[in-house]
């Protein structure tokens, strides 16, 4: 009863009868290890990867042409969706991005709160990463390990903004909304948590385990030379040795003012790269517990004072007129950035997020590029794919840690 | 006659500019007040025509002749220690003077300075690829060919990246529509089942406020069960959604406004 | 003997016994859902987690199979995109039968917030769907209550897969 339609079966991938003798596999866009919409054609020899070519675009969705359609605050809600995993980064990068155009600067109070945000995302997505990548090698245990400390995270976000997965917990000139009162509690209490957890759950299950190593070790391996030349940040980056961190080399909000070290791998292959991510995880709730301490004495002003630009409180908007016809204003028609360009690199769980904004005064983006870390380590899987075996292809795409909505955007 | 639509750009515009309203600029500063950028472009000026260079929120940007790309960013690589292509993809100014621009996003790790390299050029004409210098171009200057049309010669790869492989059009240009043109609304309709399955399947729903009160297919309204494909319009046709009407009232004609009841 | 055929099969045999087929044989489809792992974007994460520790799937006997020829239900879990539509329609005609589908999120139901030129506005376009889910992304819960509510479509459904009015509804 199957239902007409013009696809015929598509045997012209498997292809058995090649002069040399290799196989074209298609690992294809759906597959459970395939970390969202991958397509790899693989050329094997036997079992070892002679050709590899990745095929993304499975989920593109126009975001970039959305931008230029959209106001600067109607796109930030769309800006959720590209690094799905940990929602507030990209938020934030794009947030800053415009606020740099504008040249504002959110007050204390918000600065608090948006570091201690995008910590906790930068421990949601490397709770994801461990989780996904275990479940990949075939640890299938740890998977659902971290999805308990995940799901303890996505609770303290909830209690936020509202929603687990896709936040919007920042707006351009600060955040919309104070913490609830026992939140801080919270957060201490899961910090506790995540470092108990990584020391007697995840580094006893994985760190010394000899499969774990086996599977691991000298697999992925990615020269200094080679990460540089790809456009290699973030964790890839440090996981070849190039000890370089946006959030020390170039701080943005309370960076600089924050006690905290950069792991740096040096043995350039994946399992180099899975010490690296268990140990940002540490040190970022330490960052977490310097900021709990930071919130007290800030002013209650939550977002920037910039009444060209940006709304006013809402307390003010109810009560004053000039507010609310400055906010009708500004929601309907959009507000105006200077004519300019920028360019404002993140350091995102992933690696570098940055957002290249050029306006030309109108209401909505002329041009709006989003640099993705995923879009670039996609494209290093093209080189470090050969010559390995094809077991060896998934805990690459696993330590490569990439996410199709920035892929594709 | 009908009204005029301008065909060069086909996005969202302001539908309210204040007539005297001055756009302000970002602040721009000379390269001169740091010395690190000013001795990068002095080495680069040596060899390389450059049209412009400021500092622009942070970054120096340097504008030079489409044809220099490759040398500049050779010069930029070797000798002033910019050692990754974090970014590279155009703008389309074709409605404004028939020109894309085209620009690199570089990082110097050692001195950790940002810089942009910003080069006009006409559509038509390809650029050189970068890929032998820095190997993240191979996407990106692939991104940029799928999304405005740019080839870049000497790619060892040079095919569409993002859309499927026999898409027409470069979604990124301003004369592309956001919700896609004819071949694109209906590209999967015509994929997997033909084009005789369009009209059996319909045009897409692009309004985001339709509602359909009477669909017993595909909605369930809880505790209001009915049998599935049930007939519970009781008689009413579907009224479409009226979209109010601003009605232009000619006040110079000598009845031109009418009193209420008669107008519709 | 030859005559006494009695196609127990059809609805013109014995009626208790064809009802408690049917009780019996919808029972074991619908407390053994086993989905496709279709996760696309987003809502692929909520999937996960629906399927992870707090919210356990195993409970309600789905266990995700890759392939589509071992699982009755393809939750279409995130946005569908112009380039994806001719594999998801491939794998829906692989599946055997019988199967269901859920859409999941906004994007799967109606293309949701990407109103571009690079989605399919809404699964339905290109597959036949029975439950839709609502939100972006749904909770873990939703998922978990809309597989409750595929259990007892499933459950009021004639076992017979002629006289099932879904699985004979065309698209075209």
């Amino acid at each position: 009863m199957q239902q007409p339609n013009k696809l015929s079966p598509f045997f012209e991938n498997l292809n058995f009868e090649r002069d040399d003798n290799t196989m074209v596999i298609n690992f294809g866009p759906q597959h459970p290890s395939a970390h969202g919409q991958l397509r790899l054609v693989l050329e094997l020899d036997g079992e070892q990867v002679v050709k590899a070519y990745p095929d993304i675009g499975y989920l593109h969705r126009g975001i970039e042409k959305m931008a230029e359609n959209m106001t600067y605050n109607e796109f930030l809600p769309t800006t959720d969706r590209l690094d799905y995993i940990a929602s507030t980064s990209n938020n934030y990068a794009y947030a800053l991005a415009v606020e740099k155009l504008l040249g504002i600067e959110a007050p204390r109070r918000a600065q608090v709160i948006r570091t201690m945000l995008l910590e906790l995302n930068r421990i949601i997505s490397h709770l994801f990463f461990v989780a996904t990548h275990a479940l990949d090698v075939g640890a299938m245990s740890v998977f659902l390990y971290a999805f308990r400390e995940r799901e303890f995270a996505m609770d303290l976000m909830e209690d936020y903004c509202g929603a687990r997965l896709t936040h919007s917990a920042v707006r351009i000139g600060g955040v919309p909304l104070d913490i609830p009162s026992d939140w801080m509690i919270n957060v201490r209490k899961f910090c506790d948590t995540v470092d108990y957890e990584l020391e007697h759950t995840y580094n006893a299950l994985l760190e010394a385990n000899r499969i774990w190593k086996m599977r691991l070790e000298d697999v992925g391996v990615i020269s200094p030379e080679n990460a540089l030349s790809w456009g290699c940040t973030g964790p890839m980056l440090r996981g070849s040795g190039i000890p370089y961190d946006i959030r020390k080399e170039e701080p943005y909000e309370l960076y600089s003012e924050l006690n905290f070290d950069i792991p740096v791998a040096d043995t350039n292959d994946s399992y180099g790269r899975y010490r690296l991510y268990m140990a940002e995880m540490k040190e970022s709730t330490k960052l977490l517990r310097q900021l709990i301490l930071k919130y007290d004495g800030t002013e209650p002003q939550l977002m920037a004072h910039a009444p060209q630009y940006i709304s006013a409180p809402k307390e003010e908007i109810m009560t004053q007129n000039y507010a609310l016809m400055q906010h009708f204003v500004l929601v309907t028609q959009g507000m105006r950035p200077p004519k300019g360009e920028v360019y404002v690199p993140t350091e995102s769980p992933k690696g570098e997020l940055g957002f290249y904004i050029k306006s030309e005064g109108e209401p909505y983006a002329y041009r709006l590029k989003c640099r993705a870390p995923s879009f670039f380590h996609t494209g290093l899987l093209q080189e470090i794919l050969v010559g390995t075996y094809i077991a060896d292809v998934v805990t690459i795409i696993g330590s490569t840690n990439i996410v199709f909505g920035e892929v594709d955007r | 006659m009908r009204k005029y639509i301008p065909k060069d750009s086909v996005q969202k515009k302001a539908y309210y500019t204040d007539r005297f309203h001055v756009v302000p600029s970002t602040p721009r500063e000379d390269v001169s007040t740091d010395e690190v950028f000013a001795k990068q472009l002095e080495a680069l000026s040596a060899k390389v025509e450059v049209l412009k260079a400021e500092i622009q929120l942070g970054a120096m940007v340097v504008e030079i002749n489409h044809q220099d790309n490759f040398k500049a960013l050779e010069i930029l690589k070797e000798e002033c220690g910019y050692a990754m292509l974090t970014e590279m993809s155009a703008v389309d100014y074709l409605a404004k003077d028939g020109n894309f621009e085209v620009f690199y996003q570089m990082l110097n790790l050692k001195e950790v300075k940002r810089m942009r390299l910003v080069m006009r050029i006409e559509q038509g004409l390809a650029v050189e690829s970068v890929v032998p210098l820095y190997k993240s171009a191979n996407f990106a200057e692939r991104e940029m060919f799928d999304m405005f049309g740019i080839v870049s010669n000497n790619h060892p790869f040079m095919k569409r990246i993002l859309m499927p492989d026999d898409w027409e059009g470069h979604p990124l240009l301003k004369t592309y529509p956001l919700q896609g043109d004819e071949f694109a609304s209906w590209y999967e309709v015509d994929k997997i089942f033909g084009k005789d399955a369009r009209e059996a399947i319909g045009p897409e729903n692009r309004d985001q406020s339709k509602i359909e009160r009477y669909d017993t297919k595909r909605f369930s309204r809880v505790g209001y069960e009915v049998p599935f494909g049930a007939d519970i319009s009781e008689g009413e046709t579907e009224t479409p959604i009226e979209y109010s009407k601003t009605f232009l009232v000619d006040y110079q004609k000598a009845d031109g406004v009418k009193p209420a009841e008669t107008r519709k | 003997m030859a005559q006494h055929q009695v196609n127990y099969a059809s609805t013109g045999g014995l009626p208790i016994a064809l009802t408690t087929v049917d009780h019996l044989v919808n029972w074991g489809r619908s407390n053994s859902l086993w989905p496709l792992t279709y996760g696309l974007a987003c809502c692929a994460i909520e999937m996960m987690a629906s399927g992870a520790s707090r919210y356990d799937f195993d409970r309600m006997g789905t266990i995700f199979r890759a392939s589509p020829r071992q699982s009755d239900v393809m939750i279409l879990a995130g946005t569908l995109s112009k380039k994806h539509s001719e594999f998801a329609r491939r794998l829906y005609d692989q599946m055997t039968e019988p199967k269901w589908v859920i859409s999941m999120g906004s994007c799967a139901n109606t293309g949701g917030m990407f109103n571009t030129y690079a989605t399919v506005q809404g699964v339905d376009r290109i597959i036949p769907v029975d439950i839709y889910l609502p939100g972006c992304a749904p909770r873990p819960e939703t998922l978990q209550y809309a597989m409750m509510m595929l259990q007892k479509k499933i459950r009021r459904e004639s076992a017979n897969m002629k006289n099932n009015t879904k699985q004979n509804l065309r698209l075209i």
